[in-house]
């Protein structure tokens, strides 16, 4: 019914698409697996016409198609349900399911209309329970789940693209949502199932393609009986070589982070760890593991409860910004995972965004020293290398590995004890990856303890002295990284087995 | 969008200037404001050649501009640090009445300006922790705010008029004792603006005011304290609306209720024409004493020619807009 031929979607810097072929027939489950950055999300932003690829063809029932706008891809009969929905809170279901093609005659809603066929869809789904004049923001995400696929069947979509539709969902719940996708595939509607749990593929999938690093590396796999490792073989053999640093191999020294049963609930449960001084411990784990927001919990951001103590002190509960005030005062800084939304002042210098976390200590009774400031923000841009070497530049102007870079010589100054590092090479080309890599493990020989989390399995590896792997907001392994490799750490993070 | 990248050719790029400085006079989007300046100054000239360069008018001119001004550059500082203050009109007559009781008449012209300076400051304060600990929307919460100084403010003067009363003239003297031919609340009002200019360009407050306006989550993560700034800005921009009725009472001789009516859509256009953006995080001091001095410049050539208010009006409301439309184009092309 689909057939995708040598896509080709280059950003500029990333060849974030490479020549993938995909091939969905009518009424099947097709799965779509591959690791973070392998191109996924940019091919269903093809299909949902967010993306226009720059070479290849797509074929929709025999005739050539180019989604060149959302609403020409829902046209065309697709239809995407997003990791994140896109729901407006503030209208009701009903609202939100027609939205875009209202029941509608010379511009007046026909609300009576919309909420019988509202409420017919639901039922379809099995969820009659849900009241088409609820508001969508009061709902559960499982409902809101609910909703977006209404949305989706509400369009007649024959091809419907689910990206890690479970994520958000309990476990019966992810029963009923399969439930709904059998019924939508004996209708002859097409799903393309984005999700890295192997065990969900083998449920509900019929055929598995695998995507690295842009490319299609298998196509129409069986979802029931392809060995796992096999599955995962072809998922991590990969061309972009990462260049690690060579463990010094000098011993941690004191303690300067230690986490007692660090829980928030419904995110992470009973998480204890701890690290050291010259140490760098890596968070594996999916999106939605919780990695992120141990880190922000650990940072003061994110209420908690359990003990954070910092270089033997308890960190205070984070209920407001004080607790980001006290933690980047007492030495811990964050690299967020966000950077352009979290990290930078995008309209001011270099500079300005490399003494941002330490402006008091250039000022005396508030008057900023800028000839220091300046000569501090030099001597950290020739030490990490930022390209232009010119500080009074605008960040914006940089490249994103410079602007990374930038973030990381905002913590070198002012003596910190521990970085937390989220996705530090998040958008980052090759060569500017190597140099952070090299960067953050020169920080650790300094003294300096590293918290480190990224999705990238590999990264974590090279770059971590100790791993802990998370899942579901768990920590189900803790090991010294060179005991383990790629192939295990996929294999806990996506079957859930402590091997 | 696309990734910036570092591949843009070293030679004739040069490094786009800093957005601040005294330099920053001669920058760009001042030019452009510069530029409007003068050719007002030209229609002056031209329309009304007898009386329009004469010293009384221009005096006339800085004095208008003096009380909006200050209160201008407290609107600056807000409206960088992401927020908005419609209540500045609102809590300079409150001040000016305040100050103009006869209780507090009866303490001397000092202490009436720093009842003044305490009242401005204290209702900006409470704007600041309504916003930033009360997490009201600045629209509301200032909104709120106008509507209740001005009615706290007609009922302490009971809708009348204060006068100052004689033996307090000293604080008239503000506006009538000229040095260099100058008034003294010119003065001020030129001290106010240096001051806004350094603390928004040399020191951690101003430096904050930027980062908290123009990303507060990662002025948050960088350890700023985002919400005692936050009520620091209001705060400030109240202390503004203290200073600005100080200079009111000195030029009326009069306190209040009904003193600076619709001042915060004048301030709030003088910045927006000075090339800050509502949505924070950018603007100069500068910028907004231009615009300021614009708006002041068009009324001034309205009345001196005899044209109508409505008319005037119109004209300024069609300023905000080419203003806003010429800062997008420059915005889009200075975009990498």
């Amino acid at each position: 019914m689909l057939v995708m031929k040598g896509i080709v979607k280059q950003f500029p810097g990333v060849r974030a698409l490479d020549g993938v072929d995909l091939d969905v027939r009518a009424g099947e489950v097709h799965c779509l697996l591959g690791q973070n950055g392998a191109g996924k999300s940019t091919l269903i932003k093809v299909l949902a016409g967010a993306h226009q690829p720059d070479e290849g063809t797509i074929q929709f029932d025999g005739r050539t198609v180019r989604p060149s706008s959302p609403i020409d891809a829902i046209r065309l009969g697709f239809a995407t349900i997003y990791q994140e929905l896109d729901l407006v809170d503030g209208l009701s279901v009903a609202e939100n399911i027609f939205l875009g093609h209202e029941h509608a005659r010379l511009g007046f809603v026909n609300r009576a209309a919309a909420r019988r066929a509202a409420t017919e869809v639901l039922r379809r789904l099995g969820h009659p329970e849900i009241r088409p004049s609820a508001e969508v923001g009061r709902l559960s995400p499982a409902a809101k789940q609910v909703v977006s696929m209404a949305r989706a069947l509400s369009h007649e979509a024959k091809l419907i693209i689910m990206d890690e539709p479970s994520a958000a969902l309990a476990h019966d719940e992810v029963a009923n949502l399969f439930r709904i996708i059998r019924e939508l595939t004996a209708q002859g509607v097409a799903v393309v199932y984005i999700s890295h749990r192997l065990e969900e593929i083998r449920e509900i999938g019929d055929r598995v393609t695998v995507l690295k690093d842009g490319r299609t590396v298998a196509v129409g796999l069986s979802a029931r009986d392809t060995p796992t490792g096999e599955i995962v073989s072809l998922m991590t053999g990969r061309n972009v070589e990462y260049v690690f640093p060579p463990r010094a191999g000098r011993s941690p020294g004191e303690e300067v982070l230690a986490v007692e049963n660090l829980s928030s609930p419904g995110v992470f449960s009973g998480v204890s760890f701890s690290v050291r001084a010259g140490e760098i411990v890596g968070l594996a784990g999916l999106v939605g593991s919780g990695r992120s927001e141990i880190l922000e919990a650990v940072y003061g951001a994110r209420p908690f409860s359990g003990r954070v103590s910092l270089a033997g002190r308890p960190v205070g509960r984070g209920l407001t910004g004080r607790g980001v005030v006290g933690t980047v005062r007492r030495g811990m800084g964050l690299a967020p995972e966000e950077r352009k939304a979290q990290a930078l002042l995008l309209d001011q210098s270099v500079t300005a965004n490399i003494t941002l976390g330490t402006l008091p200590g250039f000022a005396r009774f508030g008057w900023i020293d800028r000839k220091r400031e300046l000569t501090e923000a030099r001597r950290l841009s020739e030490m990490l290398d930022i390209r232009p070497p010119d500080p009074e530049r605008p960040i914006r102007t940089l490249s994103g590995g410079n602007q990374q870079k930038a973030v990381l010589a905002r913590w070198l100054l002012g003596g910190r004890k521990l970085l937390l590092l989220d996705e530090p090479t998040r958008g980052v080309d090759v060569g500017a990856r190597a140099e952070l890599y090299a960067l953050i493990r020169d920080l650790a020989e300094r003294g300096i303890g590293v918290l480190l989390v990224s999705s990238e399995v590999p990264e974590v590896l090279g770059l971590a002295d100790r791993v802990l792997v998370l899942r579901e907001g768990a920590v189900i392994h803790e090991g010294e990284a060179a005991e383990l490799d790629e192939h295990r750490v996929l294999d806990m993070i996506m079957n859930g087995r402590a091997a | 969008m696309s990734e910036p990248t570092t591949e843009r050719p070293a030679s004739g790029v040069a490094a786009p200037p800093s957005p601040r400085g005294f330099a920053g006079l001669g920058e760009m989007r001042h030019l452009g404001l510069l530029v409007a300046l003068a050719l007002l100054v030209v229609v002056g000239l031209v329309t009304r050649p007898e009386n329009f360069a004469t010293a009384s008018n221009l005096v006339s001119i800085l004095a208008l501009a003096a009380t909006i001004g200050v209160i201008t550059v407290g609107a600056t500082f807000v409206i960088i640090g992401g927020g908005i203050d419609l209540s500045v009109g609102a809590i300079m007559a409150l001040a000016s009445v305040w100050a103009t009781t006869l209780a507090t008449q009866s303490f001397g012209p000092v202490v009436m300006a720093v009842c003044a300076i305490l009242v401005g400051t204290g209702a900006g304060l409470v704007n600041g922790l309504l916003i930033a600990y009360g997490r009201l929307v600045p629209f509301i919460a200032t909104l709120a705010m106008l509507v209740a100084a001005r009615g706290l403010a007609q009922r302490m003067s009971d809708r009348k008029t204060q006068l100052i009363q004689p033996e307090n003239a000293a604080l008239v003297d503000l506006s009538t004792t000229r040095v260099l031919g100058i008034p003294l609340m010119v003065y001020i009002f030129a001290l106010v603006v240096v001051l806004g200019w350094i603390v928004l360009n040399r020191t951690t407050f101003g430096r904050r005011t930027y980062a908290v306006g123009g990303n507060p989550e990662a002025a948050r993560l960088a350890g700023i304290d985002v919400r005692r700034h936050t009520m620091l800005l209001y705060a400030l921009s109240g202390l503004c609306c203290g200073i600005a009725a100080i200079l009111i009472m000195a030029r009326t001789t009069t306190g209040s209720s009904t003193h600076g009516d619709l001042y915060e859509l004048d301030a709030i256009a003088a910045v927006i024409i000075g090339g800050t953006l509502l949505t924070g995080g950018r603007g100069t001091i500068v910028g907004s004493i231009l615009g300021l001095l614009i708006f002041t410049l068009i009324t001034n050539l309205f009345i001196l020619n005899g044209l109508n208010t409505s008319d005037q009006l119109i004209a300024k409301g069609l300023i905000i807009v080419v203003a806003v439309l010429l800062q997008r184009r420059n915005l889009k092309e200075r975009a990498p």
